[in-house]
C-alpha cells in the first residue's frame, strides 16, 4: 500500500481508482526544490509533507439552490483536463474532497454561491492535517454568475491546503471566481487554479489574500475561443512573518482574445510578496490584447516584495503591456495629506486604503447584495495596518 | 489677530542653499505678494514653511502667534492654523476628498454631521462641478479644476494663515479669477491671511495685495505696496537683481515665439 494512502482516500467514491494511481505516483514524487524556476523564490524548501496526515475538509455551499446536481461525466471531463505538475496535484487527485458547480445554459444567477472551507486543527498526536478541496465550476453557455470560495482557520491552526479549482467558460458564458484566503498564520496553502474561456466568454478570477503562513496560488488562464476575455485581479497584504507567492499566465490560444491582470500588494514587518507572471500569445492568437499590472507597497524597512513580469509573444498584430512597481508609501501624497492636518497613522491609512481601492471595486461583489464583503475586506486591511503602526 | 512671522530664515534642499535670510511678517485680513523670478526660492519658502520633507532648516524662525511653526510636523502646522495651495497637488489614487476632508476635520476636533453639505455648499461657490467630488484627490483633474479643488479644501478647511504657491499656475483665467475671490472673500469674512507667491503679475491682477516683496536668489530685495508690482511689470525681474539676466536658462531662450521663427 502506498504511503500516503489513508482513510481519508473515499474508497467507495466512483474514482476510486483514479484516487489510488495518483497516490502511488504522489508517493513516487519529491517535494519540488526552490532551484527549479517555478519555485523560485518560494518557502517550499520549508515544507515537510511527512509531518501532514490528509484529512477531510469541512465545507459548507450556500446560494446553490438553483443549482441543478452537478453532471458526473461532465465533471470528470474537467478534471481530466486539469494539469498535472507536481506532487501536491497528484494528491490533491488522491484525497480531493469535490464540490462541483454546473450550471445550466442561459442561467443567471443574481446572488454568488459561496463555498467556505472550515479548515480545523488534527486531533492530539495525530499530527497537522492536509487538506485537499477541489472546485470544479462549469458555466453553460450564455449564463452568467459568481462563485465565493473562502479558507477559513482559527488563528493557531497548523495545517496544510492544497486546494485546486478548474474553470470552465462555455461559449458567452460570463463567470467570476472570487477566492478569499482568510487563514491563519500558521496555515500553508499551495494552491493551483485553471481557468478556460470559450469563444465570446467573460471569466474573472479574483484573489484576496490576507492569511496564510506561506499561502501560494498559480493561476493559468487560457483563452481557448475566438473573442474570449479573461480578467485576473488579487489583493494581498501580508505582515509578521507571512508570504504571498502568485504566479500568473495569461494564456492566449486562440485569436481576437482579450485579457487583463490587476494584482496589488502590501508587506509589512518582514513579510515577503513574490508575483511572477507570463503574458503568452501563441501563434494563432492574432489581434490579441493583453495587459498585465502588479503594484506593490512596502510598509517597512524589513518587508521584501519581488515582481517579475514576462512577455512571450509568437505572432505579431497584438497589444500588450506590463507594468510593475515595488516601493514604499509615495512621500508626496502622505505629504498632501498631512498638509492638511491629517496625522501621519490617519495619512498613511488613507494612501494605502487608496491603493487598494480600485482592485476591491473590481472584486465580483454586487454592490447592492454584497456591499458588506467590499466592506469587511476593507476593513481587515485597516485592521492588518493598525496591528502595524501599534 | 493672529500673526505670521518668518524671521531670518536660512534653508537649503538637497545640499544646496536656497534661503539666505527671509523676514516677513503676515498678519489676519492681509494679502501679502512675494514675487520672484525662476530659481528665486519661491517654491523652497513655501515648503520650508509648510515642513515639506526634504528642505533642511540652518537659522531662523517661523511664528505663527508665538508658535515656533519649525518644531512641528506638517500636520500639526496645518492644525495650528497654516494652509498650503500647492503648485502641482499631488494625486491621491483611491482617496475621495469627503475622505481626506473627514479625516482632516476629525484630527482637529471638528463636527462631520454637515461635511457634504459644506463640500457642495463650497463646490459650488468655487465653481466645482460636483460630479467630480467623488474622484479620487486631483486624479483626472484639469489645471483648472485642481486649483479649485484646492481652494475649496482652503475654505472649509478654514486657517488662519494660507500660503499660495503659484495658484495661477497651469489654470485658465475663469478659474484664477474664482479662487482669487474666494480667497479674497476669505480675506474679508474670516480675516484670512495670505501669503501668494508668485512668478506673474496675473494673480495680482485679481487677487489685490496689501504688500508685495521681491525674492531674488533667496533675499526680499524690496518691499512695498501694489505699486511695487506695477514697477516690476514694466521693468522686469532685471531692475532687482542687478542686471543679471533671470537664470541662464531663461536667458537662453528667444523673449518671444515671433523672435523664434524669426530666425
Amino acid at each position: 500500500m502506498p504511503a500516503f494512502l489513508s482513510d481519508a482516500i473515499d474508497v467507495d467514491a466512483p474514482d476510486q481508482a483514479l484516487r489510488l494511481a495518483a497516490a502511488e505516483r504522489a508517493a513516487a514524487m519529491a517535494v519540488p526544490s526552490p532551484e527549479s524556476e517555478v519555485w523560485r523564490y518560494s518557502r517550499i524548501a520549508e515544507l515537510d509533507l511527512a509531518t501532514y496526515t490528509p484529512a477531510a475538509v469541512r465545507t459548507t455551499v450556500t446560494g446553490a439552490d438553483q443549482v441543478p446536481a452537478a453532471d458526473a461525466a461532465l465533471v470528470a471531463q474537467l478534471v481530466a483536463g486539469m494539469a498535472v505538475h507536481d506532487v501536491f496535484d497528484e494528491l490533491n487527485a488522491a484525497y480531493h474532497r469535490t464540490v462541483a458547480i454546473c450550471v445550466p445554459a442561459g442561467k443567471v444567477l443574481a446572488e454568488p454561491i459561496v463555498v467556505t472551507h472550515h479548515i480545523d486543527g488534527g486531533s492530539a498526536g495525530s499530527g497537522a492535517p492536509a487538506f485537499y478541496p477541489r472546485l470544479v465550476i462549469h458555466a453553460g453557455a450564455d449564463s452568467e454568475f459568481t462563485v465565493v470560495e473562502r479558507f477559513e482557520s482559527a488563528d493557531d491552526t497548523r495545517a496544510l491546503v492544497v486546494p485546486r479549482l478548474v474553470v470552465h467558460a462555455s461559449q458567452a458564458a460570463r463567470v467570476s471566481y472570487l477566492g478569499i484566503n482568510l487563514l491563519g498564520t500558521k496555515v500553508w496553502q499551495l494552491g493551483h487554479q485553471q481557468a478556460t474561456g470559450e469563444r465570446d466568454s467573460t471569466t474573472l478570477l479574483a484573489t484576496v489574500a490576507l492569511g496564510g503562513d506561506y499561502a501560494r496560488v498559480r493561476t493559468d488562464a487560457r483563452v481557448v475561443g475566438q473573442g474570449a476575455t479573461t480578467k485576473q485581479v488579487a489583493l494581498y497584504y501580508a505582515d509578521g512573518d507571512q508570504m504571498h507567492d502568485f504566479r500568473t499566465l495569461q494564456d492566449h490560444i486562440a485569436d481576437k482574445t482579450y485579457s487583463d491582470l490587476l494584482f496589488k500588494g502590501a508587506v509589512q514587518g518582514t513579510a515577503k510578496s513574490v508575483y511572477t507572471g507570463l503574458i503568452r500569445i501563441r501563434e494563432d492568437a492574432r489581434g490579441s490584447v493583453a495587459y498585465q499590472t502588479n503594484r506593490n507597497l512596502t510598509l517597512s524597512e524589513g518587508a521584501w516584495a519581488e515582481s517579475v513580469p514576462n512577455l512571450d509573444i509568437k505572432t505579431n498584430d497584438v497589444k500588450c503591456s506590463h507594468a510593475s512597481t515595488v516601493g514604499p508609501i509615495d512621500e508626496e501624497q502622505r505629504f498632501y495629506l498631512e498638509s492638511r492636518g491629517i496625522p501621519p497613522q490617519v495619512a498613511e491609512r488613507l494612501v494605502v486604503l487608496g491603493f487598494f481601492d480600485d482592485v476591491l471595486s473590481l472584486l465580483p461583489v454586487s454592490l447592492q447584495g454584497h456591499g458588506d464583503l467590499r466592506a469587511d475586506l476593507r476593513a481587515r486591511v485597516a485592521t492588518k495596518l493598525q496591528a502595524a503602526m501599534a | 489677530m493672529s500673526t505670521l512671522e518668518i524671521k531670518g530664515l536660512v534653508a537649503s534642499v538637497a545640499g544646496k542653499q536656497i534661503l539666505n535670510g527671509i523676514d516677513l511678517v503676515v498678519r489676519s485680513g492681509e494679502v501679502h505678494a512675494v514675487m520672484g523670478p525662476n530659481g528665486a526660492g519661491k517654491s523652497t519658502l513655501s515648503a520650508v514653511i509648510m515642513g515639506k520633507p526634504g528642505y533642511e532648516v540652518h537659522a531662523g524662525e517661523v511664528l505663527l502667534d508665538g508658535v515656533d511653526l519649525l518644531a512641528l510636523p506638517a500636520w500639526q502646522r496645518a492644525q495650528a492654523g497654516l494652509h498650503l495651495v500647492m503648485q502641482y497637488p499631488t494625486e491621491v489614487p483611491g482617496v475621495g476628498l469627503n475622505d481626506m476632508l473627514t479625516e482632516a476635520f476629525k484630527a482637529r476636533g471638528r463636527n462631520t454631521d454637515t461635511l457634504a453639505q459644506e463640500v457642495a455648499a463650497e463646490a459650488e461657490r468655487i465653481n466645482f462641478p460636483v460630479a467630480l467630488l467623488d474622484r479620487s484627490l486631483n486624479v483626472d483633474l484639469s489645471g483648472g479644476e485642481k486649483k479649485r479643488n484646492e481652494t475649496l479644501q482652503l475654505a472649509l478647511l478654514a486657517p488662519k494663515f494660507a500660503i499660495l504657491d503659484e495658484l495661477d499656475s497651469g489654470l485658465d483665467i475663469d478659474a484664477l479669477r474664482d479662487c482669487a475671490r474666494r480667497v479674497e472673500d476669505a480675506t474679508n469674512e474670516n480675516q484670512l491671511g495670505v501669503l501668494a507667491i508668485t512668478h506673474y503679475n496675473r494673480l495680482l491682477e485679481e487677487l489685490h495685495p496689501d504688500h508685495v516683496h521681491i525674492l531674488v536668489k533667496g533675499r526680499i530685495v524690496a518691499s512695498g505696496g501694489p505699486e511695487l508690482a506695477d514697477q516690476l511689470e514694466a521693468d522686469g525681474y532685471e531692475a532687482f537683481t542687478g542686471g543679471e539676466p533671470e537664470g541662464a536658462v531663461q536667458a537662453a531662450r528667444p523673449s518671444s515665439l515671433d523672435e523664434l521663427f524669426a530666425l
